[in-house]
């Protein structure tokens, strides 16, 4: 074919032209500034106002930072030092970085403890968090996870976290025994045997208090940003199970599951948490006698799961509701019981819708640990707000205390954030 | 374990709620440790500092309780409260005194079923305005904005002076004492109004302390105490008794110093009674003859206690005016100890 025209056509080019560059306007950074910056007058005028504000506020906190002094005593050798010229005083960080972090009374030669549960999080966490990377194997660590956190950060013997792990392994035990008869009757074989093993377990770890012992920390001693981590972790991952419970048990037919759901629900969502947290704190006193001790974390560590399982539970409640109602129906014409439709069929596309709101829960929820120091708790906030701010040496550091808890604060919502959106991406099935 | 922990404790529970738990010694006693209640930190009345130890003017009166109960100043747990968990953490038995910088009104005394067992800081309300405003009294303060403690005395007893002075204020509400020092800083009040040790607290960690003025009216009492649960008159007593030994002390001159000394034996009977070398005080507290001596070693006598966390030479810088002694025109006064 190519012949063809080899006599009529008087010049055929054989080879293509060199690439031109593209006009200077159309290519690299200006034509990047002239699409995103300069488009038209009006977000050019607005581009300018920008980028003053933003040489104002850097060249503002520029020499505020750089000025910086971090080996003083005192808020008063800062200033001695500064002689009047801006400069940010992060010796308050320096010497209190590690009240900030655990608080004032965990004791010092003991800070590997939660440093060692907090990174072992990590390993507990991968499996659940990015299952399709990581060996089912590591699942047995995240069952035994909490155990080891418990005996690392609190302390005392090894055996009171064994028992209590071998009183849920007999419960489950007792469960699967019995649950052939009836569900009834496996929920109470398991409760019964989880006592019996918690009671025996109860005297053998009194009469063992030396093994493997670490050094005791009370619950009273915690504190710092390992507080807010320890109710964050703890709350979010207790209250998403029972508040996938009870927003099934708010869709039940069964009237007095759904009643029980629907007045939990609504009560806890109609009362402030605040207001919770005091009930935890002094209201409970009243009720308890003088000199029992009602571990504080605990009681806080309760209402603080109710609250947030009560709003986690209308959240999935949605997502429930955006299901439609052939799914529930196709599950109930393959023949699956409730529970396995509900596993395998239900709550896949339920929880996948759910979890902008879930997340949304979580990083609230994260955040509101920081009520606490209302209650007297040496939180993070509570020990700004409190004993730094309070000693003659830092009364009146603000900035640089804040902005420390700024800086702890925004990795962690910050990533819950970005996991949600990468798990989405991960689960998005359907065509968009 | 969780779980078993609250099983326990429910039944623990319902042994213990039928001893009624009256004798707060014994309590004491039997546990090792004295429960303080603190606050969350208040510069130069109670704050832990850099190791975690609690240091202040309050903390050295648990630590005085707790060396004369038990002998060992250290052996004090301190259970921080905030104004709105102190009384019912009082109440409930979580801690067996309170002392948090806390105001004796009538209604806390007799409503509240607490008893206030002296007063360890005479401290009245006052305002501090920056220099530049120009202004020596505060009955010229018409008109001005006002940077107030919401819920507290304070608020009252501003309102009833201005009234009473027929002018008028704009009130600015804020949470904390944290968070009044940058708002008044930054002009967004012309007046803030706490109690004057606050204030000259607040006063002291500003940059610039001179171009700010505390106004010489003081609008209000507000006498800070201890306190101990209604119904148990023996604690209160300990309490009431140590705190008074405090005082006694440095009126008769017993200082941390000559402890030693005296505690041989002296000419004055008033000091051998109070050190136990004379009579049987302790005995009928139910404390040890030593327990004034011990309370002594703590932190010293009162007037060391004062010098030592709010006295002139530390950052806060408070005078001792109504707190010295009587024979200096003052106001402590000790009952005999005879």
């Amino acid at each position: 074919m190519s012949d063809t025209h080899a006599q009529s056509v008087a010049f055929v080019r054989d080879t293509m032209l060199p690439e031109q560059e593209p006009p200077a306007t159309e290519r690299g950074v200006i034509k990047w500034l002239r699409e995103n910056l300069f488009p038209d007058w009006i977000n050019a005028i607005l581009t300018l106002v920008a980028i003053y504000f933003l040489y104002k506020i850097v060249s503002g906190a520029w020499p505020w930072f750089l000025n910086g002094i971090w080996s003083t005593d005192s808020l008063a050798e800062c200033r001695e030092i500064l002689q009047g010229t801006t400069g940010a005083c992060f010796s308050v960080l320096t010497e209190r970085w590690n009240q900030l972090l655990f608080g004032f009374q965990y004791p010092n030669e003991e800070y590997w403890r939660p440093t060692l549960a907090f990174i072992l999080l990590f390993v507990a966490a991968a499996p659940l968090l990015f299952a399709m990377y990581v060996p089912r194997k590591v699942l047995i660590f995240t069952a035994l996870y909490p155990f080891i956190a418990f005996w690392l950060i609190w302390g005392g013997t090894i055996i009171v976290p064994i028992v209590a792990l071998v009183g849920f392994i007999a419960a489950y035990v007792a469960f699967k025994q019995f649950e052939r008869n009836s569900f009834a009757a496996g929920l109470g074989a398991g409760v019964l045997a989880a006592a019996v093993v918690w009671y025996v377990g109860g005297f053998l770890s009194s009469a063992m208090s030396g093994v493997l012992a670490l050094p005791e920390v009370p619950s009273r001693d915690m504190g710092g940003f390992m507080l807010n981590f320890i109710l964050g972790t703890v709350c979010v991952s207790l209250s998403l199970p029972i508040g996938i419970l009870l927003a099934l048990g708010r869709q039940s037919s069964m009237p007095i599951i759904k009643w029980i759901c629907v007045v939990f629900i609504e009560f806890i969502r109609g009362v402030p948490l605040i207001t919770l947290l005091f009930v935890a704190n002094v209201v409970l006193a009243y009720f308890l006698p003088p000199g029992t001790n009602f571990d504080l974390i605990l009681r806080v560590i309760i209402m603080i799961t109710m609250f947030s399982s009560a709003y986690i539970a209308e959240v999935i409640r949605g997502g429930l509701a955006a299901l439609p109602r052939g799914q529930y129906e196709a599950a109930d014409s393959l023949g699956l019981d409730y529970p396995q439709a509900m596993r395998l069929i239900i709550m896949p596309q339920a929880l996948k819708i759910s979890i902008p709101g879930i997340v949304n829960v979580a990083v609230g929820l994260f955040k509101d640990t920081t009520l606490v120091s209302v209650i007297s708790m040496f939180d993070l906030v509570g020990m700004i707000r409190g004993p730094i701010l309070a000693s003659t040496e830092w009364n009146g550091v603000y900035w640089e205390l804040w902005g420390f808890a700024i800086l702890m604060f925004f990795p962690v919502c910050y990533g819950i954030s970005k996991y949600s959106q990468w798990l989405e991406r991960q689960l998005a099935t359907d065509h968009r | 374990m969780k779980k078993s922990v609250i099983l326990g404790t429910v039944t623990i529970a319902g042994l213990a709620a039928s001893a009624a738990a009256a004798a707060t010694l014994d309590d004491v006693k039997a546990r090792g440790t004295l429960n303080c209640g603190v606050t969350t930190g208040l510069v130069g009345f109670a704050a832990p500092d850099a190791n975690g130890e609690w240091d202040g003017f309050d903390v050295g009166v648990c630590r005085a309780v707790a060396a004369a109960v038990l002998g060992d100043p250290t052996a004090v747990e301190f259970v921080p409260t905030t104004g709105k968990t102190r009384f019912t953490a009082l109440a409930s038995g979580e801690i067996d005194m309170l002392a948090r910088n806390t105001t004796w009104t009538f209604s806390r005394d007799v409503d509240l079923k607490f008893e206030f067992v002296g007063i360890n800081y005479y401290d009245g309300q006052g305002f501090m305005v920056p220099k530049e405003l120009g202004v020596s009294s505060a009955k010229e303060l018409d008109g001005a904005t006002v940077c107030i403690q919401t819920g507290t005395t304070t608020e009252l007893n501003l309102a009833d002076f201005f009234r009473s002075n027929n002018i008028s204020y704009e009130p600015v509400p804020i949470e904390t004492n944290a968070e009044a020092q940058p708002l008044y800083l930054e002009g967004a009040c012309d007046v803030y109004t706490t109690d004057a040790s606050g204030l000259a607290a607040t006063r002291a960690a500003f940059e610039n302390p001179g171009d700010h003025v505390v106004l010489p009216e003081i609008i209000s009492k507000e006498p800070l105490g201890p306190l101990v649960r209604h119904g148990d008159n023996e604690w209160g007593d300990i309490v009431r008794w140590t705190l008074n030994a405090l005082i006694a002390a440095e009126e008769l001159g017993i200082t941390s110093a000559n402890l030693e000394e005296l505690a041989a034996g002296s000419d004055n009977p008033e000091i051998n009674r109070l050190l136990g070398t004379e009579g049987n005080l302790g005995e009928m507290l139910g404390l040890e003859a030593d327990w004034a001596m011990k309370a002594l070693m703590a932190g010293g006598n009162y007037g060391e206690l004062f010098e030592k966390n709010i006295g002139e030479n530390t950052p806060i810088g408070l005078s001792r005016g109504l707190n010295a002694q009587w024979t200096d025109g003052g106001l402590l006064y000790s009952p005999p100890f005879r």
